[in-house]
């Protein structure tokens, strides 16, 4: 696009990205306060997300954007019609073709590799937030590795309800050493942080940080000896192509209580019904039906 | 049954913009609106663009509020973001509004003063009753002229410093921060309070205001004087090493005379609030100028309990391009989220079900 540098920012900008990216990988997990920019889309649509890609990104990089788990979600779209606008890089809606993933909300079921960066749009990054709300207090708190206020509300819960009832943005412990907001994930994806190969790199444009999980690092989900972190999914198979062991997303279909439930990761449902595989629901059984 | 998730996002997304590229056009019958009448009919609306959107671009702030059919936080935003791209290749020389080429100024805490009292272009003292001659088209009359200026007009602020009554400016050589290059980060320094306020939400700042007055943290505060003009900014190239004057803005600056500090030691004296916004702002200026007053509690050994002396619930809330994003992705699919709380509900109410048969 004329009168824009590649990839919107203009270098020193990127430059100053990323070495707030470079002190995120010496320290996993901690929040690097950065000169967040103003981006042509609001914040709180992944402004903290879209700067990070615009500064790990170059011309030779395949990039997908996810929302919801989606390609099609109209701000996945939007966001990588940016880059593809902005920065002229190829995209793909396959996870396996692509070397940088900006992500909201998901991460992608198919397991990511080292020659991979998945980019993380944040809209809290401060695990403590909703305990406390000043960010001169919770800096203290990150400092002295005081969490207590996160082990006692997670007790609390446990006492009140049974179990933990945060069911996305579950906090994890980073490297032993750091609490961290895995961003709004659902707390079933919590698992693939840990020992990712791929660089995690986590971007939030309007409370002005970045963070990140080096590949390889341990990534711990809170829990209690006698209460163990659990996942949970909705408990059905895929629709359309079977899978047991996706998440999935509910979708309704009529007013008397009718259910749709189908991977919410679009490329892992596609790639498997391509491989032949078929649920209660596909347009081939119905036919045979 | 078919697939009913919602497929298509791109061609929905081109749909939506030819379609609100229509709703912006209106009906075609009526001539459509230049932004030259938006520069000089809607100045006010300009003017708040230009602060909340930081561009002094009279011309821009136009456009953008015709390209957002009127909706200022939108035009802002559309300036920021254009503002982001732009280098910063200098900083101001430090404007000194004694020498502003007054259009408007008026104290309130002295009857008479140097340089006298201007209303000029206000609507303090207009009867708000709908005039339906403006409807018609109307030419109005042309203003008295006001007499030539003799030179500077002192502040009044300058004024009572001379008798030590109101606590000094500490002038200082420090490169001021700039929080659109740098993270907001606490304490934060007046410069940085001031920055923000200058840019912030011109409702969030009244509201806030408001509420010192009100009682959550009130300062007793005087408007010790507001004035509108013309003020040449210069700044210094690295290459010629004197100041070159790149142009005039229209600022408003509003000085607060606010409640006595002091101590056994030091006596009482005047403190000060602070407000200054581009353009002819006066709501937003002495909005600013409370705030900033408030949020000096601290640093004047008050208790620090309201909203508004707090600098980050302030500082962290002001700016609407901020909120107004926040606020709005709330319209973004969350559904994975949404299921992972279904999943958690059913659960929590199914133990509930379960354990009274017990």
């Amino acid at each position: 696009m004329s009168g824009y540098n590649f990839a919107y920012l203009d270098e020193q900008t990127k430059r100053m990205i990323r070495r707030a990216l470079l002190k995120a990988v010496a320290i996993p997990g901690h929040q690097i306060p950065f000169g967040s920019r103003e981006m042509p889309l609001p914040y709180g649509w992944g402004t903290g997300g879209i700067q990070v890609t615009a500064a790990v990104l170059g011309p030779q990089d395949v990039l997908k954007v996810i929302d919801q788990g989606a390609d099609d979600t109209t701000n996945a779209v939007s966001i990588r019609r940016f880059f593809a606008r902005t920065a002229g890089v190829a995209t793909t809606t396959h996870t396996a073709d692509a070397t940088v993933i900006q992500t909201r909300h998901r991460i992608p079921e198919l397991a990511l590799r080292e020659d991979q960066i998945i980019v993380y749009q944040v809209p809290q990054p401060e695990p403590l937030s909703k305990l406390e709300p000043s960010r001169a207090e919770t800096r203290r708190m990150h400092g002295l590795a005081e969490y207590g206020l996160m082990h006692v509300k997670l007790y609390e819960d446990i006492t009140r309800f049974g179990h933990v009832s945060i069911s996305y943005d579950y906090p994890v412990m980073v490297n032993g050493r750091y609490l961290m907001a895995p961003s709004p994930i659902p707390a079933f994806d919590n698992p693939k942080l840990n020992m990712m190969p791929a660089l995690q790199l986590f971007g939030a444009g309007r409370e002005q940080r970045i963070y990140a999980v080096p590949p390889y690092t341990s990534v711990v989900s809170l829990d209690f000896d006698d209460h163990p972190f659990r996942t949970t999914r909705a408990p059905h198979a895929c629709g359309l192509c079977g899978a047991t062991d996706s998440y999935l997303d509910e979708i309704v279909t009529d007013d008397r209580g009718g259910r749709l439930f189908v991977c919410s990761d679009t490329d892992h449902c596609e790639t498997r019904r391509e491989a032949g595989h078929t649920g209660s629901e596909s347009p081939d059984v119905e036919q045979a039906a | 049954m078919a697939y009913v998730a919602v497929k298509g996002g791109e061609r929905a997304i081109d749909n939506a913009h030819t379609w609100l590229a229509e709703d912006r056009r209106g009906r075609p019958e009526v001539p459509d609106l230049e932004t030259a009448q938006i520069r000089e009919q809607l100045g006010r609306s300009v003017d708040r663009v230009m602060a909340e959107g930081s561009l002094y671009d009279e011309g821009l702030a136009a456009l953008a509020i015709k390209q957002a059919q009127g909706d200022l936080i939108e035009a802002a935003f559309l300036v920021r973001a254009y503002r982001t791209t732009l280098p910063r290749f200098a900083a101001s020389q430090p404007l000194d509004t004694a020498d502003m080429h007054i259009r408007r100024r008026i104290s309130a805490v002295f009857k008479d003063m140097p340089g006298g009292q201007i209303l000029g272009p206000t609507y303090d003292y207009t009867h708000r009753l709908l005039d339906f001659a403006l409807e018609a088209g109307f030419t109005p009359p042309a203003p008295a002229e006001m007499p030539e200026e003799t030179g500077p007009v002192p502040r009044i602020h300058d004024i009572l410093g001379t008798e030590g009554l109101i606590e000094p400016d500490l002038r200082s050589d420090a490169e001021p921060g700039d929080i659109t290059r740098a993270p907001l980060a606490f304490p934060a320094g007046r410069d940085i309070r001031l920055q923000s306020l200058a840019r912030g939400d011109e409702g969030f700042l009244l509201a806030m205001g408001y509420s010192t007055q009100r009682g959550w943290g009130g300062s007793h505060p005087f408007v010790g004087e507001i004035r509108v003009g013309e003020i040449g900014v210069e700044i210094v190239p690295p290459e010629l090493g004197f100041a070159v004057d790149i142009g005039d803005i229209t600022l408003t600056e509003c000085q607060m005379v606010n409640q006595f500090a002091g101590s056994k030691t030091v006596p009482p004296q005047f403190t000060r609030g602070y407000g200054l916004v581009f353009g002819h702002a006066e709501r937003k200026a002495m909005a600013m100028a409370l705030v900033d007053r408030a949020l000096r509690a601290e640093e004047l050994g008050e208790d620090v309990k309201a909203p508004a002396q707090n600098p980050e619930f302030v500082l962290y809330h002001c700016d609407n391009i901020e909120a107004t994003g926040f606020v709005e992705h709330l319209k973004l699919p969350h559904y994975v989220d949404f299921q992972s709380e279904l999943e958690t509900i059913r659960r929590m109410r199914a133990d509930v079900v379960k354990e009274p048969a017990e």
